[in-house]
């Protein structure tokens, strides 16, 4: 058991860190403003240019085939330098990974890990939130393509998007979990409409709403079998639960450092009680960052998650509020006027308790799936 | 970096583990039972699991603080009533200060807030205050801290007080008084912060391993407890609650243990910055699993006959033990150099 560097682990964060003096974009405090998100597919290509991004992933598809602990390192030291977290996407590249023929893998995993290729992901939809499988958007057959009709919400960054891993039924005669299929869908093309939708902190690229009505889709691009979009999304979800997936690691200890150099800048003139706000911030920072040392560790072997992500959801999503609620301590809410960076940290720091799951849905599945407690 | 045990790390475990399932007290009422609990005495010292931090011939410990941590959590899950953590903390003590080793049963004397080493500051007594022997059954005397002009040595002080029982699994005693002086070994701060290290991941692994056995306990009896014609386990307000737990021990358990890693790893003030970082997440993790497994057992967890508040209460203990959330906390904010409340000593 160590949590030191090996002398591997540590000649590749002296050459992060090396690089990371001249590549740091420095971009915005946090990656919840629209400004941040101007320049993350930049940011994206730079890291991955310089050889710092899919490192757990294979090298065919761009990736550098490391054991998944290089994460941890990438994360810390983009925290110590203040430079951006990585882009979250992992999860995507999982489920088309575990999912896709080797053809969908050539033809879509490499732009996505690269960072030319600009993904969202059409899951949600106005009656499907946590009942995910009540989705009704339809894929139609019509020769060599589908056809897609629906409404899909909170989907982030779909104006940005070229491509979008959407979930749609194709089956209706079948249980609801298992007439769903996913397709890679073209973003660019007529029969797909945008309403971006405004947080509660005003940035309006994290949730969109996408109308697809006419839009197509060819049949070459589905991901998996027909009826596999369930167990796809499952994959997706399961990763996009894990903190060592996200990165989200490398936001809060940027988030806390900054905070933690803006006290010692000016030591008195935070109240004690933000301090102690902070204090927590940091601890729990370090906690879900030696919990992510733990998981991936446990990736050496092999472990693949399945409910246990709903508990690394479940620490994640306090830590980023604890995050959250020491930025406003130490930050101000800005309800005096000035900046309002660390307002929307805060602001945003909800929503995690929603994404990817809500924290009721993941108690549910870690009281029932994990300490086996009866169904109601 | 890989933070999975090694296999055996594993099979220390499973055999801490082993012996307390055996041994350790099962029901309330079998704390009294002196007969099993001199087994389980012994089953330790035979295995010499309070040895393993006293000097080998190179004056390094016979084993990590990791392999210690280890133990600790599985004593801590199984409600062991077996000195472990005081006999420890005085075997390295004894290491760190360079003297023999201890002939008898030790343990430490620390002031009464718990939150450090006992100090004779006129170098001959523990004055009024006095101080508290912890974790000390069986042991025949505390390791202290004497001033001695500029120095600062281990002393001695032999048990004779009031026991203290909080924690129905590990008792105190008060002691006051003289302090005998220990032969050589004098103490550098240096010493001292790399015994504050192991003594705060000692008990945020005994934390870890409370809250382990308080979820368990709490998940059993919710399976169990049936009210509307249902096992009370199947409501969701029930449900949340013991994930919430879940989720407090299982995120704790990383921490701890690199804690107990950086104790021999790092350098001084990083093991005692980890150590604190730990401690303070744990001990106000462990006090709420532990509130939950009592409100889980409903009137019935509100009865000394109930184990639920043997975990509560030994999870007390080990939170206070050189400082609780509070107090390390403090100590988290020093070493980032932010402003805090510690008076350091």
């Amino acid at each position: 058991m160590d949590f030191g560097d090996s002398p591997e682990e540590a000649e590749f964060r002296a050459r992060l860190r090396a690089w990371l003096v001249d590549h740091n974009p420095g971009l915005p405090a946090s990656s919840t403003d629209d400004d941040y998100w101007a320049g993350q597919a930049a940011w994206h290509q730079s890291l991955y240019d310089g050889g710092f991004f899919g490192l757990s992933w294979p090298a065919d598809i761009g990736g550098h085939g490391l054991p998944s602990v290089y994460d941890v390192i990438l994360d810390e030291e983009l925290a110590a330098a203040g430079a951006p977290p990585r882009p979250s996407l992992g999860y995507l590249v999982q489920g088309i990974l575990h999912h896709g023929s080797d053809d969908i893998r050539r033809r879509f995993l490499p732009g996505i890990v690269n960072g030319r290729d600009r993904w969202c992901q059409g899951f949600s939809e106005p009656d499907a939130g946590s009942d995910l499988a009540a989705l009704r958007t339809r894929a139609d057959r019509d020769g060599d393509e589908f056809v897609i009709t629906g409404h899909k919400v909170w989907t982030s960054y779909s104006d940005d998007a070229e491509w979008c891993l959407l979930l749609a039924r194709t089956d209706h005669e079948v249980p609801k979990h298992k007439g769903i299929s996913a397709f890679a869908v073209p973003m660019r093309q007529p029969g797909i409409e945008q309403r971006p939708l405004k947080m509660i902190n005003g940035i309006t690229k994290e949730f969109g709403e996408v109308i697809f009505d006419g839009a197509r889709v060819p049949a070459a691009n589905m991901i998996g079998r027909p009826g596999e979009g369930w167990p796809l999304a499952m994959t997706v979800v399961s990763h996009e639960r894990e903190p060592g997936e996200l990165g989200f690691v490398g936001r809060y200890k940027k988030v806390v450092k900054e905070l933690t150099e803006q006290v010692r800048r000016d030591p008195l003139r935070h109240h004690p009680g933000a301090v102690r706000d902070l204090g927590w911030a940091i601890v729990e920072a370090e906690v879900l960052r030696l919990h992510v040392c733990r998981r991936l560790s446990d990736r050496l072997d092999g472990i693949e998650h399945g409910p246990a992500g709903s508990i690394d959801k479940l620490l994640m999503t306090q830590v980023e509020q604890t995050v959250g609620h020491a930025a406003v301590s130490i930050g101000g809410s800005g309800t005096g006027g000035g900046d309002d960076t660390w307002l929307k940290v805060y602001l945003y720091s909800r929503a995690q308790s929603v994404m990817g799951g809500t924290s009721q849905v993941q108690r549910n599945l870690v009281a029932r799936r994990i300490l086996g407690l009866p169904d109601a | 970096m890989d933070v999975r045990l090694s296999p055996e790390q594993q099979a220390l475990r499973d055999s801490v583990a082993q012996v307390v399932g055996r041994l350790g007290a099962k029901a309330v009422g079998q704390l009294d039972d002196t007969e099993r609990a001199a087994k389980l005495d012994a089953a330790v010292t035979a295995a010499g699991w309070r040895e393993l931090r006293t000097a080998s011939d190179a004056g390094t410990p016979w084993a990590s603080a990791v392999e210690v941590a280890i133990i600790a959590e599985e004593l801590g899950r199984g409600l062991a009533d077996v000195a472990f953590l005081g006999p420890t903390l005085a075997a390295e003590l004894r290491r760190l200060a360079g003297t023999e080793a201890a002939t008898d049963a030790e343990t430490v004397a620390l002031d009464p807030s718990l939150v450090s080493i006992a100090i004779a500051t006129d170098g001959e007594s523990l004055g009024d205050e006095g101080a508290v022997a912890i974790d000390a059954a069986g042991a025949r005397a505390a390791l202290a801290v004497a001033i001695d002009g500029a120095e600062e040595r281990i002393a001695r002080i032999p048990l004779h007080g009031d026991r203290v029982e909080v924690d129905l699994t590990r008792p105190s005693v008060r002691v006051a008084g003289a302090v005998e002086a220990i032969e050589g070994g004098s103490l550098e701060p240096e010493v001292l912060g790399r015994w504050l290290a192991l003594g705060l991941a000692i008990t945020s692994a005994e934390l870890v391993g409370t809250m382990r056995g308080a979820v368990d306990l709490a998940v059993d009896y919710a399976a169990q407890r049936r009210q509307f014609g249902v096992a009370i386990g199947s409501f969701q307000a029930v449900q949340h609650l013991l994930a919430d737990a879940h989720v407090a021990a299982e995120g704790s358990r990383a921490v701890s243990l690199h804690a107990a890693w950086a104790v021999d790893a790092l350098p001084v003030s990083e093991a005692m910055a980890a150590a604190a970082l730990a401690k303070a997440w744990c001990a106000r993790a462990a006090r709420t699993v532990c509130e939950t497994a009592i409100q889980v057992h409903g009137g019935i967890g509100n009865t000394w006959e109930c184990l639920a508040h043997v975990h509560l209460r030994r999870a007390l203990l080990s939170a206070d033990v050189l400082g609780g959330a509070d107090t390390n906390l403090d100590r988290v904010l020093a070493h980032q150099g932010l402003p805090h409340r510690l008076e350091m000593r």
